[in-house]
């Protein structure tokens, strides 16, 4: 039996006591009315607190922390603008399932309702992007409540959080139980798949004869990376990823094939129509990814493996769905297939075919005649960063060029804002990382529209000491959005010069950091090596031709059999 | 079965509201267990889109259970309140004889009004209104369907 142990405190102190319980170690936020009892009982906590200059920017560093640490992050604000300033954040999380916890002060609770300044319906507004949101009424709800929201956020599909505490709450001082268990009546998240099915799948997979794997999110989410790369050799698959699968399979390995999409690599937006079996695994099916939903996989075998039951017939049917933790469910099927006698020859054609089309896209792709492009610097970086180095993007082209032309060598070393495409994400999560991987280089890949958004976070990145490396490339423009009005509108540019303005050098000057403008192929490697050895945030400016443009392009309602390569 | 408690109702309208799923009717009340509501929802989907409804419903996580109940194997009922304009005895009379008729009961009769009440199943109540129609209807409200399963 458990003996529950009691004391008395204030709901702030037992906020804090609740979060040490959980094993945080940082927390990231800024203050205001209506959470100041929290930030008094932040003095005595004894986890790290970082000061955003943005609420945004603390939603981004926790969910960066988390999507490295594999565990939670935590974000604090206060009621009204700090809390709505959060959503952007939250609704990032939700969107790309990273498990997130955010804490914010809420008017008293009689003021609740009233009107009253600085407050807002955040549960309300919280709700279409949040797993859950709590609001306790009584400080001695509050372990509790901190206990379910890490259970929440942690465990089946991740995602965020909210705890809303009204500030007398936080104050009053009472009788504070910790519980050592707790039950969420209606919840019930799923682990353990269903081995049937997962016999079945294998069934289809071994007699495949053009089997592929495509790897999403839920790879890394669990961790699987070694199980993925089992099966794969196994059965000898090409494997292709979504966007956000990148780096769930190392890029360099003889099967891997890249990210496919709307910006994915040309052979692996192809390979994928030729096969006849597809394992998808911690994927959804996404439109970015798949294009058509009609289209896509007709006249395959399609094997769906993820821990959401309700992604399984969402966007596509399929033909086997296995509902678990990949980890899991890879496990059992590399189990199985070790016990099964596999024929693998050299001269498998498969094998042959994939080999054919990488060699007939690296030939067949549009090339941009400059001495600086995206794609050249871009190769540059994956040539002199180690690999275990930690990379991120902002939003829009940096994002795709990176998707493109960056190998990710090591699996789970790569993010970015997939699902709701967050402009600004990038450079705040960069900095949530390194501070879950302080021993690794963390480089945050931007684009000038996008960095410009939270680039005041440089002020936490140098105070803090944080060191991550911004790597922009400046094309003085909002560089996708132009090259769809160059694409669909017939040039006719509307919103997108950013007329040279600010300058970015002067930029990371102003806040204590190390800023960087680069001209040349040779200025960047200097730039580069220079950054890897400063102890300070690097912003390296790379001046790149705003003409050129992401290929290959899927274009929205059509099919990956659509792409245009641009040659 | 959902959690009685407050926002509960507002999260799973608002689930219908975000992913395009219409509800035709909804009624909410309590149960035999103080902590649980029943809530029921009517609505006309496709078997597909119903497969995806209750299985975003079942990750909200105060929905404690759902259940898809066959029409064919439910009793389900449905209660309205009809005002019908009375304006003199005759009128009233006639409004009274078909009341009878529909087996609706009479809750109220004022000077220039009758009010009945209808129970039965949504195609019933349908029917009445359509029969009814001859009449002023002044109010209709209705409840919305609440259901169980047969017995085994």
């Amino acid at each position: 039996m458990n003996i529950p142990t009691m004391s008395e405190m204030s709901g702030a102190k037992a906020l804090m006591t609740s979060l040490e319980k959980e094993g945080v170690d940082i927390v990231f936020g800024l203050p205001g009315g209506a959470n100041l009892p929290i930030y008094d009982a932040l003095v005595d906590a004894n986890f790290r607190h970082v000061l955003v200059r943005h609420e945004q920017s603390a939603a981004h560093m926790a969910d960066g922390y988390a999507r490295i640490k594999r565990k939670a992050g935590v974000c604090l604000a206060t009621s009204g603008p700090g809390a709505t300033n959060l959503v952007t954040g939250i609704a990032t999380a939700y969107a790309d399932s990273s498990p997130l916890v955010a804490i914010t002060g809420q008017v008293p609770l009689n003021m609740i309702g009233k009107d009253a300044f600085q407050e807002t319906d955040i549960i309300g507004v919280a709700n279409p992007c949040t797993k859950y949101a709590f609001q306790p009424r009584f400080a001695t709800e509050i372990p509790e409540v901190v206990k379910k929201s890490f259970y929440i956020a942690e465990s089946g599909r991740p995602g965020p959080v909210l705890i809303d505490i009204p500030k007398d709450v936080q104050q009053d001082v009472t009788d504070i139980q910790f519980p050592d268990l707790i039950k969420v009546r209606g919840y019930k998240p799923v682990v353990d798949p269903d081995l049937s099915n997962v016999g079945k799948a294998v069934e289809l997979l071994v007699s495949a004869q053009r089997p592929i794997i495509m790897a999403g999110g839920g790879v890394i989410l669990s961790g699987a990376f070694s199980e993925l790369q089992a099966i794969a050799e196994l059965i000898m698959a090409p494997v292709v990823t979504t966007f956000k699968g990148k780096g769930a399979f190392p890029e360099n390995h003889p099967l891997a094939m890249g990210p496919i999409g709307m910006h994915g690599h040309a052979e692996a937006n192809r390979i994928i129509l030729e096969a006849d079996c597809i394992l998808a695994v911690g994927a959804r099916f996404s439109d970015r990814s798949v294009g058509r939903f009609d289209e896509f996989g007709k006249g395959m075998n399609i094997i769906h493996l993820d821990i959401d039951p309700a992604e399984i017939g969402k966007n596509k049917s399929v033909d086997i769905a296995i509902v678990g933790d990949v980890k899991s469910a890879l496990r059992t099927m590399v189990k199985m297939l070790s016990k099964m006698s596999i024929k693998t020859s050299s001269e498998n054609p498969w094998l042959k075919r994939r080999k054919e089309l990488i060699d007939y896209f690296s030939q067949n792709m549009k090339d941009y005649p400059r001495e600086m492009t995206a794609r050249k610097a871009l190769k540059k970086l994956r040539e002199l960063l180690p690999a275990e180095s930690i990379v991120t993007t902002e939003v829009g082209q940096c994002q795709m060029w990176t998707s493109l032309h960056f190998d990710v060598i090591s699996p789970g070393t790569f993010f970015s804002s997939t699902g709701l495409g967050t402009m600004g994400f990038g450079f705040p999560a960069s900095i949530g990382a390194k501070a879950a991987r302080p021993d690794v280089h963390v480089v945050d890949v931007a684009g000038d529209g996008s960095f410009n958004m939270t680039e005041n976070s440089l002020a936490v990145s140098v105070l803090e000491n944080l060191p991550v490396i911004v790597f922009l490339l400046n094309n003085d423009m909002l560089g996708m959005v132009a090259q769809w009005q160059r694409t669909f509108y017939d040039r006719r540019y509307m919103g997108v010069h950013q007329k040279s303005c600010p300058d970015y050098v002067k930029i990371a000057e102003a806040y204590g950091a190390n800023g960087l403008s680069v001209q040349s192929m040779d200025e960047l490697e200097k730039a580069i090596k220079s950054a890897l050895r400063t102890e300070v945030a690097t912003v390296i400016d790379i001046k790149i031709d705003p003409e050129e443009d992401v290929y290959p392009f899927v274009a929205p309602g059509t099919g990956l059999k659509d792409m245009i390569t641009g040659a | 079965m959902v959690e009685n408690k407050p926002g509960v109702l507002f999260r799973i309208t608002n689930l219908f509201r975000a992913r395009n799923f219409n509800i035709e009717s909804i009624t909410v009340g309590t149960t035999e267990k103080p902590d649980l509501s029943r809530m029921t929802i009517t609505t006309r989907i496709d078997e597909a889109i119903l497969d995806q409804l209750v299985k975003q419903l079942r990750k909200l996580i105060d929905i404690v259970e759902v259940e898809v109940l066959d029409i064919n194997n439910t009793v389900y009922r449905e209660l309205a309140l009809i005002k019908i304009r009375a304006k003199d005895f005759t009128n009233r009379n006639e409004i009274i004889n078909f009341a009878n008729v529909f087996r609706a009961n009479i809750l109220d009769i004022g000077k220039e009004s009758v009010t009945v009440e209808v129970i039965g199943t949504p195609d019933k109540i349908d029917q009445i209104k359509n029969q009814i129609k001859q009449y002023d209807i002044l109010e209709m409200p209705r409840t919305g369907v609440s259901a169980l399963s047969r017995g085994e």
